[in-house]
């Protein structure tokens, strides 16, 4: 060890024992691991919301006119403003906060062998102000006109006058709401890639940074670098929202279609900021349990950034029917096609992964490979999508809605799923059951199918997707669509239930479950050299050295399938 | 809080504060290059927006810009002063920054009041509605970065943390070049 080791090796212990009280331990703390599950448990708390906005809705949809058991009545306003809570929140204050925020959090300072970000007190404001977001969202549902129903892209003019949307308060609530949280995760995102910068343990060099890490990293970039048009446009939307000014008004010489153009250059790269986590997060879990290296690890690095990169030309898709040039269109639908390349050849490198490996089907495991399968429906139904004859077709159906969310549900569910039954061990310290995750699993995997396939035939069908109430519509009510439409909604019934599985085996586990080793899955990655739970300042015995790669798995010369990225060279066993 | 050893690392050789200081502008670069991209893209479509630029006050937008151009001078060094581990006058050159930021809000204000009297609201028409937006997200870029330059002359005057100095510095040169971006093209532009 060198001098400076040492210093850093004393310092470490300086950390140790010291008792706080709950809320500087709970509430006000700046340790990562505690910002995490702040993060975690938000997001699971908002999960709850935007699942009973959905069964609400979905209830109208099959039932429609029936009152909904715990809801009530849901009126043509109250049906706006549900589908856009539901939609806004599924994508800002779950897949956001968990994939990004939760585990960015928890594993960059555990995988890259430190002891907390480089920014803590920045990362508790980062938090604070993706809640105060929060907060800011549910309260307007509680104020004149109640919440926000433009639709989560709220295109003007629906969403810039209020003699349109009859929510002129909830309408800048929900924009300001969303604005809050952008700067959250920028702040986040700044943390985030500084600390993987500067403060990777000693021998970590780029290519011994475990894939999650290096996704999330990718991913906060694309965020920062496609957010900032979308907060000036927000800026403005609320100009017009509030003062009256016409910046996306026609009438005043201004233009709609600018905030589709600023919200699209937002929104297609933010799927892959999503994504690329989720992506990240199966990498780790499935070179773990086929016990081998990761398959073409640089590929997966400069696939994600190429995927990245293009992310950034490919806005204009939403927006074939907007009114674009017929000649721009063909570029976008080009540029869309090309997207699908890369994003094909990572699950391609996934399954090389998987080849010839020796596979435990483990319940995160099980959710790995669920991503990929799933996924894979999602992506290439966006292939039909983009191009742009078919899409003239396809463009505001309940096509749409099931290709998004064959890409979304993995991605914010099943991706999540995974993570927190992988890395719940290290957490909390102890196991979940892997009996009722199993339960959960198929209580999920099957019902979703179910729900989004006839969403499928619909929207092939020509079903429009901003109805909130069918019998108005014969054409739509027409040979079995509404039997489509209940099945969906039975199916949602189903999954929504499952749920309960997954909440009671969390929550049970935390406190009840089997104590867990520091290393139960034997893996090679860093945060399995800590404790589980790790505690404050995260490696009791020092901070660690790297010598490897994070996915030496099987190795031919050792005795074990595993290699550690700590392990020194001369320790051979 | 104890200061985690994460922040004492510098595996890139840069520091982190100022590794964030560069990425915290890429950031505030899009945001701009946002209002800026919706300007233009207006601006090539509304011919007649020229006439309404003709009611800028093009001289307090000069002598505006000339004074940011000087007060980044200042910050440079303040910077020279902080590496010279001179904190106290370090602190006393970010205050003249400081001053410099106070001048050009100033300025702001009575060209906006007078602008306003004369009837060029933000409702005006669409011109005006992005010149307000455009400088007064700016205008708050600048009460920012006085605000953070005046906790760090604070520290600097103690000759504690010096390497901030150079850190605002940086931000203060952002927060200039963006207005060199505004003046041209909100107040000259035909
Ligand atoms: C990363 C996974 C993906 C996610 C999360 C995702 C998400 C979405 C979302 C949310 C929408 C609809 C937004 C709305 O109208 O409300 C959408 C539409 C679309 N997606 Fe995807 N997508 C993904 C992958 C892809 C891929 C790989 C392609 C093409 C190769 C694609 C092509 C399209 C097209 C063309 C549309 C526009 C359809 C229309 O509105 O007519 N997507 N996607
Ligand atoms: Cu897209």
């Amino acid at each position: 060890m060198s001098a400076a080791a040492h210093a850093e090796h004393d310092h470490a212990h300086g950390h140790a024992h010291h008792d706080e009280g709950f809320i500087q331990k709970y509430l006000w703390s700046t340790d990562h691991k505690m910002i995490a599950m702040q993060y975690l448990f938000t997001g699971i708390a908002m999960a709850l919301v935007g699942g009973f906005t959905v069964y609400a809705f979905r209830m109208q949809l099959a039932f429609p006119g029936m009152p909904v058991p715990g809801y009530g009545r849901v009126t043509a306003t109250d049906y706006n403003a549900l589908v856009t809570t539901h939609g806004s929140v599924m994508v800002f204050w779950v897949a956001m906060p968990v994939l990004i925020a939760a585990l960015g959090n928890y594993l960059i300072p555990l995988m890259i062998g430190c002891d907390d970000m480089v920014f803590p007190r920045l990362n508790r404001l980062s938090y604070q102000l993706f809640l105060l977001s929060a907060i800011v969202l549910m309260a307007s549902f509680y104020v004149p006109g109640g919440a926000f129903g433009g639709a989560w892209t709220s295109y003007p003019p629906l969403s810039a006058k209020a003699e349109y949307n009859l929510t002129g308060l909830g309408s800048s609530m929900w924009l300001f709401a969303v604005a809050l949280e952008f700067a959250a995760f920028l702040l986040g995102g700044i943390n985030f890639i500084t600390t993987v910068m500067n403060s990777r343990a000693p021998g970590m060099k780029m290519f011994d940074v475990p894939i999650v890490v290096w996704m999330i990293i990718i991913a906060s970039i694309l965020f920062m670098a496609s957010v900032g048009p979308l907060i000036a446009g927000a800026v403005m939307l609320m100009f017009d929202q509030q003062l009256g000014t016409g910046f996306f008004d026609p009438a005043k010489g201004g233009d709609p279609v600018l905030w589709q153009h600023l919200f699209w250059f937002f929104g297609h790269p933010e799927v892959y900021v999503v994504l690329l986590p989720a992506m990240g997060i199966v990498a780790e879990i499935i070179t773990v349990f086929s016990r081998k290296k990761l398959f073409a690890y640089k590929t997966v690095l400069y696939t994600a950034i190429g995927t990245g990169v293009l992310s950034f030309f490919v806005w204009a898709h939403h927006q074939f029917i907007a009114g674009i040039d017929p000649r721009m269109a063909n570029v976008f639908s080009v540029t869309t096609l090309l997207i699908s390349i890369p994003v094909a050849e990572m699950v391609f490198v996934y399954i090389g992964t998987l080849y010839g490996g020796s596979i435990r089907l483990t319940t995160p495991m099980l959710w790995a490979l669920a991503f990929i399968a799933e996924f894979l429906l999602g992506g290439v139904t966006g292939i039909f999508l983009g191009a742009s004859g078919a899409d003239i077709y396809f463009h505001d159906t309940y096509f749409v809605i099931a290709h998004f969310h064959y890409t979304f549900f993995p991605i914010a569910f099943i991706g999540s799923f995974a993570a927190i039954t992988y890395w719940f061990p290290k957490m909390f310290g102890r196991m979940m059951s892997e009996t009722w995750g199993k339960v959960h699993f198929w209580g999920t995997i099957i019902p979703f199918n179910l729900i989004f396939i006839p969403l499928f035939l619909l929207g092939a069908r020509g079903d429009h997707r901003r109805i909130y109430d069918y019998r108005h519509f014969p054409d739509l009510m027409k040979a079995g669509m509404q039997d489509l439409r209940i099945l969906a909604t039975l199916a949602l019934l189903v999954l929504l239930a499952f749920q309960v599985v997954f909440l009671v085996n969390l929550f049970h586990s935390i406190f009840r479950g089997e104590k867990a080793a520091a290393n139960p899955w034997n893996a090679n990655t860093l945060e399995w050299q800590a404790p589980s739970p790790p505690p404050h300042g995260n490696f009791p015995q020092g901070l660690p050295n790297v010598y490897r790669g994070p996915y030496e798995y099987s190795h031919p010369d050792r005795a074990e399938d595993y290699w550690p990225q700590t392990e020194p060279e001369a320790a051979k066993s | 809080m104890i200061r985690p050893i994460a922040t004492t690392r510098e595996m890139t050789g840069m520091p982190t504060g100022r590794l964030a200081v560069w990425w915290l502008i890429a950031s505030e670069i899009v945001i701009f290059g946002g209002v800026l991209g919706s300007y233009l893209m207006h601006r090539i479509g509304h011919k007649e927006w020229a006439a309404a630029s003709e009611h800028t006050n093009t001289w307090a937008g000069a002598f505006n810009t000339l004074v940011l151009l000087t007060s980044s001078l200042s910050a440079v060094l303040a910077h020279n002063a902080a590496l010279r581990k001179d904190g106290k006058r370090a602190a006393k050159l970010l205050w003249a920054t400081i001053g410099g930021g106070g001048i050009f809000l100033v300025v702001k204000s009575i060209e906006w009041t007078t602008e306003i009297q004369h009837g060029y609201t933000i409702t005006a028409n669409n011109f005006w509605s992005f010149y307000y937006t455009a400088a007064g997200l700016h205008g708050l870029h600048v009460i920012a970065g006085m605000i953070v330059m005046m906790f760090v002359a604070a520290d600097a005057a103690k000759g504690k943390e010096l390497q901030r100095v150079e850190n605002a510095g940086l931000y203060w040169h952002f927060v200039d070049l963006v207005w060199i971006f505004l003046f041209p093209l909100l107040y000259i532009a035909k």
